[in-house]
């Protein structure tokens, strides 16, 4: 039956209690007082009957539900939240957002932007591992996520609600956690398929929101890890996958209340219970995973919004927004298009023609987005940024603010990192895959720098302003 | 320390690492608040209420009531357990839907435009999937359906043999 706390400690409200009266102070009698009163009131309410419905323990019958069953999700969550946060934590560096304003979407983030770092272009494919494991796995972890809180649900309508100011402190810490979580994987889910219903900035909301989670999280693992140890040794994986129907009995009965106190005939076994929630991760696993690895697996990716290529052809590959979506018209990148370079010395201005007629250089490099999705390596072709650096009379520039033709919004402008103008496979692309770049890829000329964010790889650039601080 | 935990209901390190919680939980409150606090708070909370209070009790009462309604058919011969042949394909589709939702009911208006894509095919593929999901699960039951009749068939008198259950 559900009668201890769930936090561990050397005693808890079942603990003999006597009253200690010696050496106390005004201030402490208060507290005591207070306590006592306090204790009182638990005290009735425990003796009190719960309500009828999930608060009686009758209520909740799968014979499944039990510490080990629970501690197996949890186990998966702690190798996948952990890994998820920290390529999330890399994304945000990613962006560069010490650079300036215009990098970052949360200006106020204060301490937590503590690990930032200059974000690297080798590998040329990191950010598209490092997105589509936060984007993929995202997706992936859902039915285990579903599985985990479906485990755990009895404990939501524990009574009495409160049974100490622990228990109470540890339930709104609790609050944090399953409503972080929501949070966070709702957010994702909905932004990647720019379903955009959110109260806000995804990137102030998403980023934020995984810190206030990790706080929640943080805690439920110091306070359960060993729970979840000695849950886990309590039964032999092997086993369980060997126990048919027949021989499937409740785990038994344990301090948190998990296991029912009245067990309804079992109707599945627990490894039927793992088959099919590891199932509904593989199939998700398959129906998104293609749009990260792109070629001819990305037609597996049946659901994923990416899954598809919006064209054939030298510039049939994947758009993150298209030239009409963001209100970028040839009109825009006609004729009277120029590129001004700006930097120490004076101005220069070019005109397409004349940008072609200069040295070529090439890369092979993907798109990869905030979003998961990427593109396998297409091969550019156009100026070297680090050529154009010492054009404009800082071959040693700190950053560079690259200026788009696009109407202002966000990413209209972006800042590059020094390590980034002066890798030799960061280019103005004028042309990809031995074509002009298309319209909605840049036409007439684009960034693309290795293993950066899709957003930073600016299109449609009308002025590069070299600047020799970063 | 006994008083303390007396008073508390735990060990001082618990509250310690509480609070330490908490702290930066306010900390990335206050700026995930600075904009938007109702609707952000709405977010919050209503993500675990909408979970724990309407999602898990629905798929709970439907699994429930698919239980309830066929266990009255009760079948002229004899049959293997059947309600995870109903419930694996039901839960697979459903969390195929509840990730994908937002483009197979073609919700997302920014989509086409900005992808260059159109959306109006992954109604037809869940769907599509779906049916994949149920008629293999249907296959499977024959099977095993066929299976048992066999054995019962062969072997009258015999015990019947110990079905496992799952996928």
């Amino acid at each position: 039956m559900d009668g201890s706390p769930s936090a561990a400690g050397p005693a808890g409200p079942g603990s003999p209690d006597h009253e200690d009266g010696s050496r106390r102070g005004p201030a402490h009698g208060v507290l005591s007082g207070l306590s006592l009163r306090v204790r009182y009131l638990v005290r009735r309410a425990e003796h009190a009957p719960p309500p009828p419905g999930p608060f009686r323990p009758g209520f909740w019958r799968s014979p499944l539900r039990g510490p080990w069953l629970t501690s197996v999700f949890g186990l998966v969550l702690l190798i996948g939240i952990p890994l998820m946060f920290v390529t999330g934590m890399l994304s945000y560096a990613s962006y560069n957002p010490d650079l300036g304003r215009l990098n970052d979407q949360t200006p106020g983030k204060g301490v937590l932007g503590f690990y930032l770092f200059a974000w690297p272009t080798h590998p040329y494919w990191l950010y598209r591992l490092t997105q589509g494991v936060h984007v993929t796995l995202g997706v992936v972890l859902v039915p285990v996520l579903l599985a985990k809180l479906w485990s755990v649900i009895p404990k939501l309508f524990t009574w009495p609600p409160a049974r100490s100011l622990a228990h109470a402190l540890e339930r709104l810490s609790l609050l944090l956690l399953v409503g972080g979580v929501i949070f966070e994987f709702v957010t994702g889910i909905v932004n990647i398929q720019l379903f955009y219903v959110f109260p806000g900035s995804f990137y102030t909301l998403h980023f934020y929101g995984a810190w206030v989670f990790i706080a929640a999280f943080v805690v439920h693992v110091c306070l359960k890890v060993g729970r979840m140890v000695g849950a886990l040794r309590s039964r032999s994986l092997m086993a369980e996958l060997r126990t048919p129907l027949a021989r499937t009995r409740p785990e038994p009965p344990d301090p948190d209340g998990l296991v029912p106190a009245d067990p309804a005939p079992p109707t599945m076994t627990r490894r039927g219970v793992l088959a099919m929630v590891g199932g509904g991760s593989l199939l998700l696993l398959l129906v998104t995973a293609g749009q990260s690895i792109g070629g001819l697996l990305r037609n597996t990716a049946l659901l994923a919004p990416h899954n598809r290529e919006p064209g054939s052809g030298p510039n049939g590959f994947q758009i993150n927004k298209t030239a009409a979506s963001v209100g970028v018209t040839p009109a825009h990148v006609g004729p009277d298009w120029r590129l001004e370079i700006h930097g120490a010395g004076p101005a220069h201005v070019f005109t397409r023609a004349q940008l072609l007629a200069m040295p070529q250089h090439t890369a092979s490099l993907p798109i990869a987005c905030v979003e998961g999705w990427s593109t396998t390596d297409q091969l550019w072709s156009g100026l070297r940024l680090a050529d154009l650096a010492a054009l404009a009379g800082l071959p040693d520039a700190g950053s560079v603010l690259v200026e788009s033709v696009q109407p202002p919004g966000p990413y209209a402008s972006v800042l590059l990192r020094g390590n980034q103008i002066r890798d030799p496979r960061s280019l103005l692309a004028l042309r990809v895959n031995g074509a002009d770049l298309s319209l909605d890829h840049g036409f007439p000329a684009r960034i693309i720098v290795p293993a950066n964010p899709g957003v930073n790889n600016t299109k449609w650039v009308r002025r590069l302003t070299f600047r020799s601080w970063p | 320390m006994s008083r303390f935990v007396r008073w508390y209901g735990s060990s001082p390190l618990h509250l310690l690492v509480l609070i330490a919680s908490f702290a930066l939980t306010g900390y990335a409150m206050v700026r995930l608040f600075a904009l938007r606090p109702l609707g952000v708070v709405l977010w919050f909370v209503g993500a675990a209420v909408v979970h724990d209070l309407i999602l898990l009790p629905l798929y709970s009462l439907v699994d429930r009531s698919a239980q309830a309604v066929l266990r009255h058919r009760a079948p002229r011969m004899p049959c293997p357990p059947w309600i995870n042949h109903l419930r694996v394909p039901a839960f697979l589709s459903g969390v195929l839907l509840l990730v994908w939702f937002p483009l197979v009911f073609a919700l997302s208006r920014p989509y086409p435009e900005a992808t260059g894509l159109p959306i109006d095919v992954y109604l037809g593929r869940w769907l599509a999937l779906t049916a994949v999901l149920f008629l293999a699960s249907a296959v499977a039951f024959a099977v095993r359906l066929r299976r048992l009749r066999h054995t019962d068939g062969a072997g009258e008198g015999r015990p019947a043999p110990g079905h496992g259950a799952g996928p």
